[in-house]
């Protein structure tokens, strides 16, 4: 059974944690489709879509307001101690990283709208491909970080952070590929840039679902992972 | 929307481990994380953390009190350090103040109670046969729940146990005790102008203070405090606390308090009792954010039903 879930004797107070738990994973579902929907409306080159997904931000927003606001309510009048105060510490600092993913979103959005909201040059399809395979990979990272800070499992959290290597590497090998069509031919250095700015967005989401990942096992094992190094054989 | 918010995990463990040898390699990290995970939350009654110090005033081992045919205190061992504040705390009847009264000797005067085991005072067991006990709570004094001064004056409520152990040799002598005393306890200012009027007619906190002085008059090493501001208003416990944060640096001071957060705020070290037993010790930091015992997150964060 897993103890973090044990009942407070004061009801209420485990009602409040439960809201505030609540309402991260709310924002964290809302920015997943809003990733998801950004993602799509890249591959369907579809700036409608696009300009869905910036609406939605607004959304975001509000829901870390009212998170701000309960986690400083908690605090003034529970003054939380041990695993609650690690809750109420990892929900605070892993809204403000959902939010930036918004943002990461929002910005992958408008990248849509700026190359295929007019008529003109068709963009190389090639370049793309590079887009939709990190695209996939933070995605995942993400559903898995916000599933994770659902359950509260270390394990897993550590696998997502594991997972994040992948995905420098990949980020990097993306960059040297688009370095090669730039070389090939400079015109197509305007649109080299767009897609590295959306490629650097796209690793900005996985980094942000890693500190995700950090959170929750800060929250299952007091103890804060950012700075660990791994220990050297022999 | 929501079917998708919480999917299966699409992630490969053998996969991850692929990459052997690598800067960040999730089997190193396990390894690393191991000692912590076995050491948390256990649900044992040995004590955790560090119940020993560096350099001890007082010693504890293995002490067991009996009421009658009832343990109060069971097998409990531990250190306080000089210079320190250390914070008893538990529900009640866990034992915390009857082990604070062991340290003085207080628990002589409850018939039927029975103290066994060791304890010491700068390496001196407080518990051997020709020990006189009024030096000795000279020399660990103590401060009690509702404040007691005597029906005397604040001067003579000072002055009192400096005169009875001989401590000055003149009335000017007696005087600057009774000062100093005073001011250290803060309250100097308060009454300098008052001196000749009674104690009793001080506010709460102002007579706690008095108390304070009274027992610093007689220059312990270790003041004993059994939940000095339970009786007091949020102003006048401050004023208390801050007076323990200014005593630490001349005394070892121990606190039995039901406020946890008084403790976060007072102390150094933090030590919870349970039905007798001492369940964990260690830093009041650590002890508040991340304890080790299951017994002191459950009491600590609010979750005993």
């Amino acid at each position: 059974m897993d103890r973090l879930n044990d009942g407070h004797t004061v009801k209420s107070y485990d009602g409040e944690l439960e809201h505030l738990h609540c309402l991260v994973l709310e924002i964290g579902g809302l920015v997943i489709h809003q990733v998801d929907e950004a993602l799509t409306s890249f591959k369907n080159r579809d700036p409608e879509l696009a300009q869905k997904v910036i609406a939605m931000d607004h959304e975001v927003d509000q829901l870390e307001v009212q998170t701000d606001d309960a986690v400083s309510k908690i605090i003034a009048k529970r003054w939380p101690v041990s695993s609650d105060l690690r809750l109420v510490i990892a929900a605070s600092k892993s809204v403000s990283d959902l939010e930036r993913i918004g943002d990461e979103a929002v910005r992958i959005a408008g990248m849509v709208i700026q190359l295929f909201g007019s008529e003109g040059s068709e963009p190389n399809s090639l370049m793309l491909r590079d887009i939709n395979r990190i695209g996939s990979l933070a995605l995942v990272s993400l559903r898995n970080a916000v599933a994770i800070f659902d359950v509260w499992n270390e394990e897993k959290a550590m696998l997502v952070i594991e997972s994040h290597r992948e995905m420098e590497e990949e980020f990097q090998g993306d960059l040297r590929h688009l370095l090669t069509y730039v070389l090939e031919d400079y015109r197509n250095i305007g649109f080299a840039v767009s897609v590295i700015l959306v490629i650097k967005a796209l690793e900005r989401i996985g980094h942000h679902a890693h500190n995700l990942a950090e959170h929750v096992i800060f929250r299952v094992h007091g103890e804060d992972v950012r700075s660990r190094q791994p220990c050297q054989d022999g | 929307m929501t079917t998708n918010m919480y999917p299966n995990f699409e992630l490969d463990i053998n996969k991850v481990n692929e990459g052997e040898g690598s800067f960040r390699d999730f089997s190193k990290f396990r390894k690393r994380q191991s000692p912590s995970l076995g050491k948390a939350l256990v649900d044992d009654d040995k004590t955790v953390g560090e119940w020993s110090t560096h350099s001890p005033r007082i010693t504890c081992r293995s002490i067991n009190v009996r009421y009658g045919t009832k343990l109060a205190i069971d097998k409990v061992s531990l250190d306080i350090g000089r210079n320190e504040v250390i914070s008893f705390i538990g529900p009640s009847g866990c034992g915390k103040s009857t082990l604070l009264r062991c340290l003085n000797r207080m628990n002589d005067t409850i018939p039927n109670c029975r103290v066994r085991g060791e304890i010491k005072l700068d390496g001196e067991d407080i518990y051997r046969r020709e020990i006189d006990v009024v030096p000795l709570r000279a020399k660990v004094g103590m401060v009690f729940q509702k404040p007691n001064p005597f029906p005397k004056s604040i001067f003579e409520n000072v002055a009192y146990g400096p005169r009875i152990h001989g401590l000055s040799m003149s009335k000017e002598e007696l005087a600057e005790i009774v000062e100093t005393s005073l001011r250290r306890a803060g309250l100097w200012d308060e009454v300098k102008d008052y001196l000749d009027h009674p104690g009793t007619g001080l506010s709460g906190g102002q007579q706690q203070r008095l108390c304070i002085a009274r027992t610093i008059a007689v220059n312990p090493e270790v003041i004993l405090m059994d939940e000095p501001c339970s009786a007091l208003d949020p102003i006048a416990t401050a004023k208390i606390e801050q007076l323990i944060d200014e005593l630490r640096e001349l005394y070892t001071i121990v606190i039995v308090t039901h406020s946890m957060q008084q403790a976060a705020r007072v102390s150094q070290r933090t030590a919870y009792f349970h039905m007798g037993k001492l369940i964990e010790v260690g830093e009041t930091a650590n002890v508040f954010t991340n304890p080790l015992h299951k017994l002191t997150d459950d009491y600590i964060s609010g979750r005993f039903g």
